[in-house]
């Protein structure tokens, strides 16, 4: 199947058009010494019905079932409404909306993600999305060393792991200097932020809820990032929480970074993602990526348009304020379809998250797991056992993916693990896990 | 909302509550309708030809999409256990060697999102050699003709970068570069073939300069679907590249994304690729390495947009080696045909046989219509815009890429479209400055939207 529909008539009546005998003549430009045609060893094409039958094959070699993982990707209930608007291919075939006359659709979804993103992290204006989470903590503290003109950043370790790499990745490169704050009892105390602050720190990275599922004290830690004039950024990897904890905004971030996956978004083996960067209105000369803002057309109609493109790499060139070029259109738009559906019912869905993991939590420590850190949590916490392992490896027997092992990241917490639960996992469900875990021990 | 009967939950402190969340409520059916008759404003691939140049916006095959959402790959969480996730390894373990064996490259890296991520890795790649054998070099050459996002990849890294000029046709002016080639440079970005949409002839002697001098060559892949299955990256004298799935390899571009962009590399720069990378074992079981001192570390969240390097694993397995290199014999073909038809009408700067683009220019195009203009009005004719004022050295820019999927009638009807508008600008150019006349909206006011920002709504 090669999706071409020229045939050996077309092609040759083209040619004549062209002025030239074959094909090949077309190539003429490449010189001999690279080398035109030599074979390429890929396997036999196949036709739909067998490529169905073989990506069915690969896909059953994936386990999918009963997942208690969060940690940075999590399992939420995909309307049907979601899939099926965001299949219509006026959307999903389209590219980057520079046309604004033919790509009102997706300009005026993304106009509402900025919208409702505002509203949900407390923030003033939000851009049209980055890659990931990962990547948007990346692009926060890059934006925030440009705005301070300071350049190091305390980044706390209950921040994800990967984020954190990432980070690092990129700080390297762009000679940024991070110091790691460390935690106590799965939280981050503001007077360690004090040990570490000096002015060449331009700002202070926490997560909440921190990747161990604790809720931080944001009020306490903005406290500290201000008096030592540094920005507050704020990692957000479940924004579910958002239905029922405080904004960062109204606790006192600066910058709203994170992941937007949860709100309609499959978890795809890790991505696509949906990258959420927000922030106050000072930080709108410095925002990476796409922006899209409303004006009125020839006719003084509504619409909708890229702006302040002044800012991007397509101009501005190697003084842009990031090299994005696209963001993850779909994803936003799959997000805003999701958060326009659940309205303010996204508080009852953030509290039964919250109910279910306390169910899950409790139903585990009267079996002999023991909380790892007290502090109020979300969905997720941590919880120990002498002998994990053989625990979760009697449990991925019977298809279970029981909770994320700490001592790959925290090598004091070895025998810890992350666990999660989300209105996937019914009361039923975790009655289940619980009565598979008590045969097994 | 489910009624489960659960007992009280573990109390979170009021401070840390909110008390209520500021979202729309509006019926599930007038979401389905806000969003579909939106959707009837917008303009994709499957509503006409789309000829963007650079953008490469080929038909995008519905298996692709009917496959990526099965359950075993869309709800597939990323941090499950190896032996659970043996099937999505291999899915990025056999993309990554289809994408060697059609460039040559060594290795490829599926991490990037997108291509100006694989750009950003590429360059971070660039400097971890350096630092390797010791060598502080602080430039990196790109042509006049280059996509913005490579110079802003440079200088995210701190190198700095320096513009080579090109000759009047098109290539690298040689003598030029010689002379800004010293042991300072550590590399130069070209896109192969260029964004004038032709073949540099000198693509073996600028890599021979540059690697003369020890410095590397990077090739920016987003033409790639020139010559699939022609010609070989590798066999060009690059050292690393990225490539765009969501161009050469058929996957949506979603609206501005997600895509997805893979680096490549030869053998010596291996070892700096981002973590993890996938490894197969001699039983044939995968496993996801971290541990790789050399490597320049992390760069998304988990292994870049997989649901995207499926679709495109799809569409190589679909297509095989005939079909790969059909495809690009048939974009250089639909494009050079194009281009023979529309030369009578419109300037053409630089009058070669073109790859898989080629470049127009507003040059002559009578009472001042402009490219812009032009642009506008093909939207009343039912295909969208091709890319404009890009590249920047051609004045009024005109980008077209028809791609190897369109049919010679709609070509035809695209040829016929250019020239009624060349015609519309003699006889009536006020009608054409004011286009598109047919559209959602009519010509939008970016000036306004630009001067005084409103980005968000407030009731």
């Amino acid at each position: 199947m090669d999706y071409i529909s020229n045939t050996p008539g077309d092609i040759e009546e083209m040619l004549k058009v062209i002025g030239v005998k074959s094909i090949d003549d077309l190539f003429a430009d490449i010189p001999a010494s690279v080398g035109l045609n030599k074979k390429t060893a890929l396997p036999a094409p196949l036709t739909e019905i067998e490529a169905g039958d073989l990506l069915t094959e690969i896909a059953g070699r994936n386990c999918v079932l009963k997942s208690f993982i969060g940690a940075g990707v999590y399992s939420h209930y995909i309307p049907a409404v979601v899939d099926h608007l965001a299949s219509r291919s006026e959307f999903y075939t389209a590219y980057t909306p520079y046309q604004p006359e033919v790509s009102q659709g997706t300009l005026t979804a993304i106009f509402e993600f900025q919208t409702l993103i505002c509203r949900l992290t407390g923030m003033d204006i939000t851009n049209a999305s980055m890659y990931d989470g990962a990547t948007s903590l990346a692009e926060a503290v890059f934006m925030a060393v440009r705005s301070g003109n300071r350049n190091a950043v305390i980044v706390s370790d209950t921040v994800h792991p990967h984020y954190r790499q990432v980070l690092d990745t990129y700080s390297r490169a762009g000679g940024i200097e991070v110091r790691t704050l460390k935690s106590k009892n799965g939280a981050v105390t503001a007077g360690d932020i004090d040990m570490l602050m000096d002015d060449a720190v331009s700002a202070v990275v926490v997560q909440n809820p921190n990747f161990f599922g604790c809720c931080e004290d944001l009020v306490e830690i903005a406290d500290a990032a201000h008096s030592g004039k540094a920005y507050l950024i704020t990692v957000v990897t479940e924004p579910m929480s958002l239905g029922i904890l405080k904004s960062p905004g109204e606790q006192g971030a600066d910058i709203v970074c994170g992941e937007g996956q949860s709100f309609g978004n499959p978890a795809g083996f890790g991505g696509p993602l949906l990258g959420i960067l927000a922030a106050k209105d000072s930080f709108l000369r410095k925002m990476p990526g796409r922006l899209v803002g409303k004006t009125t057309d020839a006719d003084g109609t509504e619409a909708y348009v890229l702006t302040l493109q002044t800012r991007e790499q397509h101009i501005r060139r190697d003084r842009a304020t990031s090299n994005i070029c696209t963001n993850q259109g779909l994803c936003a738009l799959r997000s805003v379809i999701y958060m326009t559906l659940l309205g303010n019912t996204l508080r009852e869905l953030a509290d039964l998250n919250h109910r279910l993991a306390s169910y899950l939590k409790r139903r585990l420590v009267e079996m002999g797991f023991t909380p790892v850190f007290e502090r109020p949590f979300f969905n997720e916490f941590v919880l120990s056992f002498d002998d994990v392992e053989r625990v979760r490896s009697a449990l991925r027997n019977d298809c279970y993916q029981f909770g994320v092992p700490l001592g790959r990241y925290y090598p004091e917490h070895e025998n810890s693990l992350l666990l999660c639960a989300t209105e996937m996992n019914s009361p039923a469900d975790i009655d289940r896990l619980v009565s598979v875990i008590e045969q097994t021990l | 909302m489910p009624g489960w009967d659960l007992p009280d939950s573990d109390p979170i402190p009021a401070a840390y509550c909110n008390t209520g969340v500021d979202l729309i409520d509006v019926s599930e059916v007038d979401v389905v309708r806000h969003y579909t008759n939106l959707s009837r404003t917008n303009f994709g691939v499957d509503s006409g030809m789309y000829p963007l140049g650079s953008c490469t916006m080929k038909y995008n095959p519905k298996v692709n999409e009917k496959y990526a959402t099965l359950g075993g790959f869309a709800d597939l969480h990323p941090l499950v256990d190896v032996s659970s996730c043996q099937g999505a390894l291999e899915v990025l373990y056999d993309l990554a060697s289809y994408l060697s064996a059609i460039t040559g490259m060594k290795r490829f890296s599926m991490m990037p999102a997108a291509g100006a991520h694989g750009e950003l890795t590429s360059v971070m790649i660039i400097q971890k050699y350096f630092q390797d054998i010791k060598e502080d070099r602080r430039i990196i050459l790109t042509p006049d003709s280059a996509h913005g996002t490579n110079p802003a990849s440079v200088a995210i890294c701190g190198f700095e970068v320096k513009e080579v000029p090109s000759t009047a046709d098109g290539d690298v002016d040689i003598e030029a570069l010689r002379n800004m080639v010293d042991g300072n440079v550590a590399a130069m970005m070209l896109t192969s073939p260029n964004t004038l949409g032709l073949f540099d002839r000198n693509v073996h002697l600028i890599a021979d300069i540059l690697h003369e001098n020890g410095s590397l060559f990077y090739c920016d892949g987003a033409n790639l679907n020139a010559v699939m299955g022609k010609a070989m990256v590798a066999d060009m004298g690059f050292d690393v590249m990225h490539i765009n799935l969501h161009k050469t390899f058929s996957t949506p571009h979603g609206g501005g994304g997600p895509g997805a962009g893979p680096i490549g590399v030869v053998e010596r720069l291996e070892k700096f690729l981002p973590v993890p990378v996938v490894e197969k074992r001699s039983d044939g079981s995968y496993y996801l390495d971290s541990e790789r001192p050399d490597s320049i570390g992390r760069v998304h969240s988990f292994y870049g947009n997989f649901l995207v390097c499926l679709k495109a694993y799809i569409y190589i397995r679909m297509l095989g080696a005939e079909g790969i290199r059909g495809a690009s014999e048939n974009a250089v073909l639909n494009a050079n045909y194009l281009l023979a038809r529309l030369k009578e009408v419109y300037s053409l700067p630089i009058n070669r046989l073109c790859m898989h683009e080629f470049v127009l220019s507003d040059d002559g195009v009578p009472n001042g219509v402009t490219t812009n203009d032009i642009a506008k009005r093909i939207l009343d004719y039912g295909f969208h815009a091709p890319t404009v004022y890009f590249p920047l050295l051609v004045h009024g820019a005109i980008m077209i890429e028809p791609t190897e999927t369109e049919s010679r009638d709609t070509l035809d009807r695209f040829v016929e479209a250019m020239k009624a508008i060349r015609l519309e600008a003699q006889s009536d150019p006020d009608m054409v400055k004011r286009a598109p006349h047919t559209t959602a909206v009519k010509r939008v006011d970016a000036v306004s939207a630009a001067r005084k920002p409103v980005l968000k709504w407030v009731p």
